[in-house]
């Protein structure tokens, strides 16, 4: 922030009480609702499960010295390895998540850029038709898209209806069920930040390359496309890092083998009430997926400029 | 916007936008059709009805549960607010303080963080308060309302940061110039000027807390049931007229709210592009 006069001596006034408050109040919180509990899932994943409650054994415990004995155990983790239940639902989750975002991406794309060519008149009204379904409940658009795609739902009555199929199509509970299911819930995250770039882009470099000769799809290819990458990669970081820890969509669409790894916390720690083993799929989760992100975010924001 | 020749879409991209429309409503039309329908019978039209409508209303289970999810909302979405107006205005005007770095992380963590995360973490706290303080004493509304308002802190602070970023600070030099005290300026010239992004910061996080079944779930205790969490028992068991009937109530609600806002926006919008004090102002000042 440059300083000019005025707003140095503005800032220097608010350096008081008021300023220390501003700035107190959200940290304090973060600090005891976020980091706090992230580090208490960082102890009980060093912690022995018991059957008790709470279903783990202390960390420090009271000791005949002067200080306690500390008791962690890497089994938990070593259970993650081990068990090709978590590196399977790790594996298949970045699957999926990767494909419904690519799907998204092929879909929304061109949409962003209908909506950013749209007469100005029309644009509001196209945008609100992608604004409605992101303000919608989550779980309601699931359960909409179970009435068309069940068994004997609208989308089977209307192919047997045609005579496209004999028998209903089985979608519900199969993997396609959850990429679809992922692609519906978060196309509208994708269209948006694109949009937003394509919207600014400056129409006189089209028309530069028009000029110059350009078929449309070269000047797509290599106008178009490549500056409306920060748009590209924002929307896939929107749609990517909730789908890898999707827990809805696989429960409802997907059947019992759709493992993804946030349904497999879920179950850990719901069903088999085993909460150090929970708590270490929630660590590896972290580490192996949710902070790489962060830092290729980060360095691709370096690399185009701030998306926004 | 000057009309050349290839200023439009084209018609891969025209073909895609109708698809892609068809794909977000399609469910949802067959959804607020159904929920007329008669017949109990999925695949069976028994003839237009409201009966399902009805049913609705003396369902007390569902009732109670969207009553408690709105009160919810609306207590965890005015925390939210004021923290993360807070958490915006120290991120974007303060711009070095101790621990800056580590703010920046914990306000950008619930973005990326993924709810299984967030709520099993939050719930492992409140059950170490219990063990420790003996306070929350149990899980139920008021520890949603925590673990709701803290996810939402972000979203605010992104809302909000974004308008405060955008801001004019020639008024609020003038108004420094002129002697006013910061709680002064803040009050009659930021915040005026911050508000629709206040507010619509507000719907964000009342919205999120509303929909919101993960974190919920983990953090809630017996006697506590949010409307998602109902819903989702209800449609783990299968579809039900009941729940087409919410469904419906709930579209048309966002719907209308969403027309509204966007109205109010473009009005607001007309008479803002005509007079621009606020560019004036920067060429003196600079």
């Amino acid at each position: 922030m440059t300083g000019q006069p005025t707003l140095q001596r503005l800032g220097k006034e608010c350096l008081g009480a008021g300023r220390l408050l501003v700035v107190a109040l959200p940290y304090a919180w973060l600090t005891v609702f976020l980091l706090a509990p992230l580090l208490i899932v960082l102890k009980i994943s060093l912690s022995e499960a018991i059957t008790a409650i709470p279903p783990f054994a202390p960390i420090l415990r009271p000791a005949d010295g002067f200080l306690p004995d500390i008791h962690i155990t890497f089994e938990n983790f070593a259970l993650l390895a081990e068990d090709p239940l978590y590196g399977g639902a790790l594996w298949n989750s970045i699957k999926v998540a990767a494909g419904a975002t690519l799907l998204c991406l092929l879909l929304g794309y061109p949409m962003a850029l209908a909506i950013a060519r749209a007469r100005q008149s029309i644009r509001p009204f196209l945008l609100m038709l992608i604004i409605i379904p992101f303000w919608t409940s989550f779980l309601i658009r699931v359960y909409a898209l179970i009435g068309l795609i069940r068994d004997n739902g609208a989308l089977n009555s209307v192919l047997m209806w045609a005579g496209v199929t004999d028998g209903p199509v089985a979608i519900m509970y199969t993997p396609p069920a959850v990429f679809l299911g992922i692609t519906y819930s978060y196309l509208p995250f994708m269209i948006l930040p694109v949009y937003a770039v394509l919207e600014r882009q400056d129409r006189t470099l089209l028309e530069a390359a028009a000029d110059l000769g350009a078929r449309p799809w070269r000047i797509f290819l290599s106008v178009t496309l490549p500056l409306s990458l920060p748009g590209i990669v924002a929307g896939s970081m929107l749609v990517f890092i909730p789908a890898v820890g999707e827990f809805v969509i696989p429960e409802l669409l997907g059947g019992p083998d759709s493992l993804m790894i946030g349904r497999v916390l879920w179950s850990d720690f719901f069903a088999n009430r085993d909460w150090p083993v929970a708590a270490a799929v929630a660590i590896a989760l972290l580490v192996l997926l949710v902070v790489p992100m962060l830092l290729f975010q980060r360095g691709a924001r370096r690399q185009f400029g701030a998306a926004r | 916007m000057s009309g050349s020749v290839n200023a439009g879409a084209g018609t891969v991209p025209r073909i895609a936008l109708a698809m892609g429309y068809l794909f977000l409503y399609a469910p949802v039309a067959v959804l607020v059709v159904n929920s007329f329908n008669g017949s109990r019978l999925v695949t069976v039209w028994g003839g237009f009805s409201t009966r399902w409508y009805v049913a609705l209303i003396e369902n007390d289970a569902l009732l109670s549960a969207a009553g408690l999810s709105l009160q919810i909302a609306a207590v965890a979405a005015t925390i939210a607010t004021v923290a993360g107006t807070l958490a915006a205005i120290a991120v974007v005007r303060f711009s070095r303080f101790r621990g800056r770095a580590a703010f920046l992380g914990l306000l950008t963590a619930p973005l990326v963080l993924p709810e299984v995360i967030l709520g099993l973490s939050l719930l492992l706290l409140f059950v170490a308060m219990e063990g420790i303080a003996g306070w929350p004493a149990g899980r139920g509304m008021v520890t949603v309302v925590i673990a709701h308002a803290t996810f939402a802190i972000a979203y605010v602070a992104v809302v909000v940061q974004a308008r405060l970023s955008q801001l004019d600070r020639s008024l609020e030099e003038a108004a420094a110039d002129l002697g006013a005290r910061p709680v002064r300026i803040f009050l009659s010239v930021t915040l005026p000027l911050i508000w629709p992004a206040v507010a619509g910061g507000w719907l964000l996080a009342f919205t999120l807390s509303f929909d919101d079944l993960v974190v919920a779930s983990f953090t809630t205790g017996p006697g506590a049931t949010t409307l998602p969490i109902a819903v989702f028992s209800a449609v783990r068991l299968g579809v039900s007229p009941q729940i087409n009937a919410l469904a419906t109530v709930f579209i048309v609600t966002v719907t209308l709210v969403v027309v509204v806002a966007n109205i109010l926006i473009l009005r607001r919008q007309r008479p803002r592009g005509r007079i621009e004090p606020a560019q004036a102002g920067n060429q003196v000042s600079a």
